[in-house]
């Protein structure tokens, strides 16, 4: 029985608006994600007509940004696996409102993680001869099966569980534009909710959401094969499947955490997603961030205690030397700082904190940014000094009183997070990005920096890697086209679920009881 | 209703039965190309099993093989197909290191192409189809020796070029988007010459490669022909990158035996002293 608009909740008014409502805001974002789309596409046919040599890549580094955007993708993919299906396993009743933006970002960074692999070919043109002569004994075939599976499986996933919601929103927009009205009347397949449909919805998700995890599992390990299948220093590596999975899994957590904040922020989603959602998320991330930490370690210590000949180049350049400052961002602020972030602010004694004078926000940002731009100007007025006694006091100075300062920045602004638990989310969640990408960009780059024998008699330039705008503009092109995928899906479908969070009871705000702690009604199993 | 659910099922069921039973042969040959191409290196008996063998004391780093290689071949900007790397031991060995492809027998750039553009000729050497590579660059990152090189702009050609017809033996002209690499000069060796830094070395009166066939045991420097055997057993002879397993066809001689220093080896030697000599 097709329900009117009227009947609808108050809730669920808010969520429907979200699909139609679209202010000058939105617009805009359309617009200039568009236009950095558009320059990306500009950047790739200067590509095609010149061919890769318009990239830093060369042949000592046959590899770079492209690889790296894929691996990044692919990685944040993975969330769609871990919220729908073994949070679903789980039982945890909380994911049922992030589950669908968690399986959308899936969705969309899987399409553009795997543009990447063909953005980077030589041959673009010559794409089906990997189906025509295609050998399964090399990892790309294994990649491409991997990942067309997930993707497959991801989007049965994005799309079984929102065919109730397709239903509704056929009724709903009975009298709505028609190429809504024909989209939601095709893709709701005829949905009445009857009990037998029913029984076959959660069927089929019951089945899908064991399926995937192996699947999810198999794609992040097998991009780490790409790597790991070759006799390269660095990449030649045992743990790099499950350290990939790990680092992806991390990565998309995080990636869900922003996405939240956003679409909760845009479309005045506060009742449906609670501060008690990012709790449970930062949860998420803490722990995956730990497993994470510790495979990084487990990747690096082993060939670090050994310094064999072949591994010392790359180790060196990423502890100390033209990678140290990347490699030491992506662990300090990429995974150290977040994970502070998302549990320090909860101490009883940070409120505390306030009293203490050199902590008053006022004075001591002041202070800090006085004496980074007198930092920063520093180089400029004095003289090059030589080094002291061997070591280059000089120059590492600035940057461990930068990382005081840090310190001291994070102590000031640890009231301020404890106040905003969100904020402290999303610049947690972000600093986990942008470090994985880096991090990406530290596996590949630096193995490729230190072969067997070292680089020698190639071209002026060659020796070194430096990506070039064509590559950067096609990096923010596919980013552009990651938020814009997503950012349409949440215009043509509903981003949190109505029938789902429908079924946990329809008072507001009862997804989650205030406190969020454990044993709440919300943590017990669906009956 | 239920009749028809029923032979969707069905339908689905003998969809995929047939579609397992279809896939079958080709795993089987899966299997089979495997074993033939990546585990066992000599288990394809061949007419001619080329190598080269690289006297590290005769070298004095002259690189007129490269020069010769570069014209034989119109080489791109940017490649050289063997490249001299100077290396050694400690900071007063300098060595002069002639690197072309080490043609493996256990070819891991063989091993990760998905194309199948990558391949052993029957003759053991490694080449490439350039009308088959789609670019992706797994081999040149396989590859431990750093041998593979890319078309990563157009390459300029020269009019000769254009008179060459293609095949993998001799791939000229050059094509955009595509992995290069040494060939072992087999479009030389097919009508009897020796590959073209052989004879570069020999013509500038060093002869510090040898080529020859593993089957007959017998190589060449230019000048002399020696059993491949004494050779390698005589010059200490070692493969580089033994230990990544990958049998290269390319011999290394030791730099090191007293008997040979660089500078001795550009007079031409006599019977008594040249140990080479059969």
């Amino acid at each position: 029985m097709p329900r009117r608009p009227d009947q609808f909740s108050p809730r669920e008014r808010v969520l429907l608006a979200s699909l139609t409502e679209a202010g000058p805001g939105f617009y805009a974002l359309v617009g200039v994600l568009l236009a950095v789309i558009a320059w990306g596409i500009i950047a790739y046919t200067v590509q095609l007509r010149y061919g890769l040599g318009v990239t830093g890549l060369r042949d000592n580094f046959m590899w770079g940004v492209y690889i790296t955007n894929f691996v990044f993708f692919i990685g944040v993919s993975h969330v769609g696996a871990l919220m729908s299906a073994i949070l679903r396993i789980t039982g945890a009743e909380w994911r049922r409102s992030v589950t669908r933006m968690a399986e959308a970002i899936t969705f969309a960074s899987l399409l553009m993680g795997a543009l990447m692999p063909f953005v980077d070919m030589g041959r673009p043109d010559r794409i089906l001869n990997l189906l025509l002569h295609g050998r399964l004994q090399s990892p790309v075939l294994w990649d491409i099966l991997s990942i067309s599976t997930y993707l497959t499986g991801s989007t049965l996933f994005l799309y079984v569980p929102m065919i109730p919601d397709i239903a509704l929103l056929r009724d709903r927009f009975a009298e709505g534009p028609a190429w809504r009205r024909r989209l939601y009347t095709l893709l709701a397949l005829g949905w009445k909710g009857t009990e037998v449909q029913r029984h076959h919805l959660e069927r089929i998700m019951g089945i899908m959401a064991i399926i995937i995890i192996p699947i999810a599992i198999s794609v992040h390990t097998v991009v780490s094969w790409i790597f790991g299948m070759t006799l390269r220093a660095g990449w030649n590596s045992t743990v790099f499947g499950p350290y990939f999975v790990s680092g992806a899994l991390f990565s998309g957590a995080a990636a869900v955490v922003t996405a939240m904040a956003a679409f909760r922020w845009a479309y005045h989603l506060e009742e449906y997603i609670t501060e008690a959602h990012f709790r449970r998320m930062g949860y998420l991330v803490i722990t995956l961030g730990m497993i994470y930490a510790y495979f990084t370690f487990a990747e690096y210590i082993t060939p670090a205690y050994k310094m064999a000949t072949a591994e010392r180049g790359y180790l060196t350049a990423v502890f100390s030397g033209q990678f140290a400052r990347l490699f030491w961002f992506t662990q300090v602020g990429g995974v150290l700082l977040p994970l502070l972030l998302l549990t320090v602010p909860r101490i009883s004694w940070v409120p505390r904190l306030q009293r203490v004078l050199f902590l008053r926000p006022v004075p001591a940002l002041a202070t800090i940014a006085t004496s980074v731009a007198v930092l920063l100007a520093l180089p400029a007025v004095l003289p090059r000094t030589a080094a002291l006694g061997g070591f280059d006091v000089i120059r590492q100075l600035p940057v461990w009183i930068i990382g005081a300062l840090g310190g001291w920045l994070f102590l000031t602004l640890l009231p301020v997070f404890r106040q905003r638990p969100i904020a402290a989310a999303v610049v947690a969640s972000l600093l986990v990005n942008i470090a994985a990408w880096l991090k990406r960009f530290v596996i590949i780059v630096p193995t490729l920096q230190f072969p067997f024998l070292p680089i020698q008699r190639a071209p002026a330039g060659w020796a070194i890697y430096q990506p070039t705008w064509v590559e950067l503009s096609i990096t923010a092109a596919a980013v552009a086209g990651f938020v814009l995928i997503y950012l349409l899906f949440s215009k043509v479908f509903p981003i949190v679920s109505i029938w789902e969070t429908r079924e946990e009871g329809h008072r507001p705000g009862a997804a989650l009881s205030p406190a969020g702690g454990h044993g709440g009604v919300a943590d017990a199993p669906a009956p | 209703m239920s009749r028809l659910r029923l032979s969707r099922r069905t339908f689905v069921k003998t969809l995929i039965a047939t579609g397992a039973a279809a896939t079958l042969p080709s795993v089987a040959k899966l299997a089979e190309t495997w074993a033939a191409e990546s585990h066992s290196p000599h288990a394809r008996k061949t007419q001619r099993r080329w190598v080269m063998v690289i006297d590290l004391a005769a070298c004095d780093g002259c690189k007129k093989c490269t020069a010769a290689c570069q014209k034989e071949h119109f080489v791109p900007f940017g490649q050289e197909w063997i490249r001299v790397f100077e290396t050694g031991n400690n900071p007063y060995d300098k060595q002069n290191f002639p690197l072309p492809c080490q043609h493996c027998e256990i070819a891991p750039c063989v091993k990760v192409c998905p194309v199948a553009a990558t391949y052993h000729n029957d003759e053991g050497i490694v080449l490439v189809d350039h009308n088959k590579c789609i670019g992706c660059r797994f081999c040149m990152a396989a590859c431990p020796y750093g041998v593979r090189f890319f078309n990563w702009t157009e390459p300029k050609h020269s009019p000769q070029e254009q008179f060459v017809q293609y095949s993998p033996e001799f791939p000229v002209p050059h094509r955009k988007g595509t992995v290069e690499k040494c060939m072992l000069c087999a479009h030389r060796v097919k009508i009897g010459r020796l590959p073209a830094c052989v004879e570069a070395c020999a013509a500038a009166e060093m002869w510090a490669i040898w080529f020859g066939d593993a089957n007959e045991n017998l190589v060449t420097n230019g000048r002399d022909v020696a059993k491949l055997t004494d050779l390698l057993a005589e010059g200490r002879a070692f493969r580089y990158k033994e230990e990544l397993g990958t049998h290269p066809r390319v011999y290394y001689l030791l730099p090191d035996r007293r008997d040979r220093r660089p500078a001795d080896s550009r007079k031409p030697a006599g019977k008594s002293d040249d140990p080479y000599r059969p």
